[in-house]
């Protein structure tokens, strides 16, 4: 069994324009000790799909349904107190902007022991001695001093070392993290990247790893998930992906990684827009900005389905296998020496 | 720190000349004769005359404001250098000194503004926080009603109502006058009465900024709610409870410290109308009594005081504000 199961996951937010369906029958499933990687475009609903396995969407506004199954209970049914004595403790997350994701009145120290009290019955002398372990384990210069520090008085690449420690503090089981090093430099990226990997082996946690950076999927993942419009249009163990993607947007991506071997000044893109979660178009989501668009792609919205001789390895596209072979491996000839 | 405060004091002592250099000239520009007043209507001009001599009043106006600083100095150097007390002068109207009548005023005006901002946080402080937990439920909209409410309204309206209201057809509370807490020297006296006296003038003071504070608190907790950190505390698995406690109070409560050590300042400038309208003899019905009459020695004596109340008041408050928010260091 998988640790984390989600089936036909939905996300929809009443709004005053309507109901935005921001993430619409996602399904995926994270082995022990593996890292899944999600990749897409901002506002594709990468976020509010491990938001929701949390439950720390608002639920005034938020209708949900489907089902995320860890270690075979139900996160999306549970009972609030159930789910709270599991958050922080079996599953933690880190958030994308380690800048605003401390709270700058407490010490760091204080909010490490406060993450630990809350799942374990310690002293808080043993809450302090575990959170000191922690911030050593991710690299904390002078720890012992450090502990007694605010948010503010440590920069950005630090803090977000906080925030995994604090995250890793109880020996989770499973670790989501929400575009990490997005707002870090290329450098801390890298080191934050490789401490991530470093842990896992350590800690033997489960990881999602949410970003819309492709060279981050090469380097951490062993399965993705490319996600566009709410929902799931590629999903293949990470070799399979890179060797032989199968989703024009898929595609799209890769051709949009910055390229050292060539000399165009622009980098490419995708052209268009993501849709509106509001109106998503017919047919398959991607036909408005798709250069194989077919008929059919505007009247029916294609399954994900399995490629042929590769049953790990879903799609979803209604492009015959040869077209997308080929142009796959055209695509591939320079970029994969960026990608991995 | 230390050079800090020593900054800060120094600004204060800036601050302090300009208000009382500010509030002469205001007072020598006004096309009126004290020394006529202090005389008397029917007294003879040579008498007038002699008034103004003994007074100094015919010294141009910097000499008497350098008279009016060096009486207040602790050190007088008439005949070497000895202690004495700082005075204020005497006031013209009752040739009481200046000191004696803020002395009397000030427990009258203190009573009323730390009493009324005590009840403007009572009543901003669950209802600002229970408003942004609960946005646009009843409580909410009444809530919101009574600020808009509270905020067009003049306390002198507001005083009259509850005076007719509470005091005249319900007979509930005195309709106005002030009983003191500690040495009563009426017929009324003690903290029961003194409370009892006190509580529409309370009210009235409070509603202004109890409608300000709700609306504040309101949307500081809004917004401290929808922080990344407060996400970070949910899903570390704190409880609702600690959540607001530990994670969005503390924070949306920063704003509301600076705000409250600026607004008791204010404060005392609006206490005028309560004081007025309940006949409470504090400061500000003293000040206007001291303006109607020309009497600048008191006139002054309350503007200095007033001045230095705020000066350190705002200096505590800065002091408390570095204490509370880390962030925050005095350097």
């Amino acid at each position: 069994m998988a640790l984390l199961e989600v089936n036909d996951l939905r996300t929809h937010f009443r709004t005053d324009d309507g109901i935005v369906k921001a993430v619409d029958g996602v399904s995926f499933e994270v082995e022990k000790g593996k890292t899944l990687g999600i990749v897409g475009e901002s506002g594709c609903g990468k976020s509010v799909t491990c938001l929701t396995i949390m439950g720390l969407n608002n639920r005034r506004n938020t209708i949900t349904s489907g089902n995320a199954l860890f270690k075979g209970d139900d996160l999306i049914t549970m009972k609030p107190g159930r789910l709270r004595e599991i958050r922080g403790n079996d599953i933690a997350m880190i958030f994308q902007d380690p800048m605003t994701s401390l709270n700058p009145v407490h010490t760091i120290g204080r909010q490490l022991v406060e993450a630990i009290q809350l799942h374990r019955d310690v002293t808080r002398k043993q809450a302090r001695a575990r959170a000191l372990e922690l911030l050593k384990a991710v690299g904390i210069p002078r720890a012992e001093r450090r502990i007694g520090d605010y948010p503010h008085q440590f920069s950005g690449g630090m803090r977000q070392r906080v925030m995994i420690a604090m995250a890793l503090i109880n020996d989770p089981d499973l670790l989501i993290a929400d575009e990490p090093t997005t707002a870090l430099d290329v450098t801390t990226q890298a080191q934050i990247l490789e401490l991530m990997n470093r842990l896992q082996r350590e800690f033997g946690s489960a990881i999602i790893i949410i970003t819309h950076d492709l060279g981050v999927v090469a380097e951490t993942a062993d399965d993705v998930v490319v996600m566009y419009a709410a929902r799931v249009v590629e999903k293949a163990p990470v070799d399979s992906l890179f060797s032989r993607p199968h989703m024009p947007y898929t595609w799209g991506l890769l051709g949009s990684l910055p390229r050292l071997d060539t000399d165009t000044e622009r980098l490419t893109q995708i052209p268009g827009q993501p849709p509106s979660l509001l109106n998503p178009p017919r047919g398959c989501r991607f036909n408005p900005r798709c250069p194989y668009v077919m008929s059919v792609c505007r009247e029916k919205e294609p399954e994900l389905l399995p490629i042929s001789n590769d049953p790990m390895h879903l799609q979803a596209c209604h492009l015959d296998e040869q077209t997308k072979d080929r142009e796959a491996a055209k695509l591939l000839s320079g970029t994969m020496a960026e990608a991995s | 720190m230390y050079r800090y405060l020593i900054r800060r004091l120094l600004w204060a002592g800036v601050l302090f000349l300009a208000v009382t250099i500010v509030s002469y000239i205001i007072f020598f520009l006004v096309p009126a004769e004290p020394a006529r007043l202090i005389a008397g209507p029917q007294a003879p001009p040579d008498q007038v005359e002699r008034v103004r001599k003994q007074m100094g009043l015919d010294d141009p106006v910097i000499v008497q404001y350098g008279r009016f600083l060096g009486g207040m100095m602790p050190v007088s150097f008439n005949g070497g250098p000895h202690l004495k007390h700082p005075s204020l002068g005497r006031s013209y109207a009752t040739r009481q000194p200046v000191t004696e009548i803020i002395k009397d005023a000030a427990p009258v005006t203190a009573s009323l503004v730390f009493g009324g901002a005590l009840l403007w946080m009572l009543i901003a402080v669950p209802v600002g926080i229970l408003s942004a937990l609960r946005p646009r439920s009843l409580l909410d909209r009444s809530a919101m009603v009574f600020v808009l409410i509270g905020i067009s309204a003049h306390p002198v309206w507001i005083g009259l109502i509850l005076i007719y209201f509470v005091g005249y057809k319900a007979g509930l509370t005195p309709l106005g006058g002030y009983c003191d807490m500690i040495n009563p020297s009426t017929d009324c006296g003690g903290p029961m009465d003194w409370a009892h006296s006190l509580i529409l003038p309370w009210i009235t003071f409070a509603i202004l900024f109890a409608a300000l504070y709700v609306r504040m608190i309101r949307a500081n907790v809004l917004e401290a709610m929808n922080e990344d950190y407060v996400r970070t505390a949910r899903a570390k698995g704190a409880p609702e409870w600690l959540v607001m406690r530990s994670h969005v109070l503390r924070n949306a409560m920063l704003p509301v410290v600076t705000m409250l050590g600026m607004d008791i300042a204010i404060a005392l400038g609006g206490a005028i109308f309560t004081e007025t309208v309940f006949g409470l003899p504090g400061l500000g019905r003293s000040a206007l009594q001291a303006l109607e009459g020309f009497d600048l020695p008191a006139v002054m004596g309350i503007v200095v005081f007033a001045t230095i109340c705020v000066i350190v008041f705002n200096l505590f408050i800065d002091l408390l504000y570095a204490m509370i928010d880390p962030r925050i260091r005095l350097s």
